[in-house]
């Protein structure tokens, strides 16, 4: 298993070197939050309603930002093509990028979610579901991003087909997320919605992997 | 089980196809223990696709590839653990360091940071070896990137041009490894456009199979 921390810990080092890569996702994150209040207006009660929806939207476009460079600075330097050749398995590999990508900008998105939820008005009652909501949620759309940034390896303009490839998957995560955060700030339990979440986080782990893998021995051919 | 075969990497009727176009066909050869393989030919008579069938990269459209007597199709976890692939491309993250590059090739490979750092002394990069990989020249990135042949152990090497951008004393170091790499019974199939003097190496020019015209 050395392997594959040794390749969580690369990725994340050039994350952190890079460091425009997981700060731009985080202060994208932020400034639309932000920029909500001034285009809707201040009223408490609006804000507090359109909150959770607010903090989803922007989290997942966020997060659909970063995803692009998942595969292509290795793609490009000749790095996939020696990676693909490693003892490790090819969708092993994918799970330790995957998961260095959520460190990198799932977790931090995670973290300010609930200083972004104040400024909306966010119900405090809800802010625990908000946040156990955006640890479920976040690695899933790492995980299903996976599959497009593989899919779309090499393509030119990569970047807007994956993201046309990737908001339909992305909506149940969204819907099931604002769902999690809503019922718990209106007083009802977020249990069946996270339990979705958890699903859906438990059926992107075993499948996205294993489809990202092929997309990638697809595209060194 | 049928005795082991004295070749350890043979091909037979190879043939290639790239972009719809079909480069070369019926390309035969055998390489047993300590053997070499060079690879001649003018641009795009297939050196490199060659090389990346060996590795299992992409599969050949017809021929077989065989290891010790069997299709390298058979198991390419197996095959990938027995090469190191050596492309045209460094592999060097810019915001590495020297060293954090190779030890992490090195440790993808189960190797120890030990073994990187002796072919980090063995190729000269010991005074850049903690420099980002930016700011070393294209030759000093290629010599890191061949580093990763003697960081950590294989039996066939598949090298794409190897001595591209080396300078004299690079070279010699890269043949002196080739030539221990032989000596301890490994293979090593390189393609190249100087002249690399290596001991009893066999020659395969590409271009005596290309396919010409449309096919």
């Amino acid at each position: 298993m050395s392997e594959f921390a040794a390749l969580v810990r690369r990725d994340l080092n050039l994350a952190f070197r890079q460091g425009g890569d997981w700060a731009n996702v985080a202060a994208f994150f932020a400034l639309a939050v932000i920029l909500f209040p001034f285009g809707v207006g201040p009223e408490p009660e609006l804000l507090s309603r359109i909150s959770a929806g607010v903090l989803w939207v922007a989290a997942l476009l966020a997060a659909l930002l970063s995803l692009e460079r998942l595969f292509q600075s290795d793609w490009e330097d000749g790095s996939l093509e020696a990676l693909v050749l490693m003892p490790l398995p090819l969708e092993l590999q994918v799970l330790a990028k995957c998961l260095a990508h959520w460190l990198a900008t799932g977790l931090p998105l995670t973290l300010i979610a609930p200083l972004l939820a104040l400024v909306l008005h966010f119900d405090t009652a809800g802010m625990g579901a908000l946040v156990l909501a955006m640890l479920l949620g976040t690695p899933v759309l790492s995980l299903i991003g996976s599959v497009g940034a593989a899919l779309t390896l090499g393509a030119r303009r990569g970047g807007v087909l994956l993201s046309l490839l990737m908001l339909p998957l992305y909506i149940p995560v969204l819907i099931f997320g604002v769902a999690a955060s809503e019922a718990a700030a209106m007083g009802f339990t977020p249990r069946p919605h996270l339990l979705l979440l958890a699903a859906l986080l438990a059926g992107s782990l075993a499948l996205a992997p294993w489809a990202a893998a092929s997309a990638l021995r697809q595209a060194m051919e | 089980m049928s005795r082991p075969s004295p070749k350890l990497l043979s091909c037979q009727e190879l043939a290639c196809r790239r972009g719809g176009r079909l480069v070369f066909k019926g390309l035969d050869f055998a390489l047993e223990a300590g053997g070499a393989l060079l690879l001649t030919g003018p641009n795009g008579s297939g050196k490199t696709s060659l090389l990346r069938m060996l590795a299992g990269l992409s599969p050949p459209v017809d021929g077989r590839i065989l290891w010790r007597g069997a299709a390298i199709s058979r198991d390419f976890a197996a095959h990938h653990a027995r090469i190191q692939f050596i492309g045209h491309q460094d592999a060097s993250k810019p915001n590495l360091t020297a060293r954090e590059n190779l030890v992490f090739w090195t440790a993808m490979r189960g190797g120890s940071k030990s073994g990187a750092d002796a072919a980090i002394e063995t190729f000269r990069l010991d005074k850049r070896a903690d420099w980002p990989c930016r700011y070393l020249s294209s030759g000093e990135k290629r010599r890191l990137a061949l580093a990763r042949l003697l960081s950590s152990p294989a039996e066939l090497w598949l090298l794409d041009e190897p001595a591209t951008g080396l300078d004299a004393r690079a070279r010699s170091v890269l043949l002196a490894a080739i030539e221990a790499h032989r000596r301890q019974g490994g293979c090593v199939v390189a393609s190249t456009h100087v002249p690399l003097r290596l001991n009893r190496a066999k020659n395969l020019s590409l271009a005596e199979f290309m396919v010409r015209g449309p096919a």
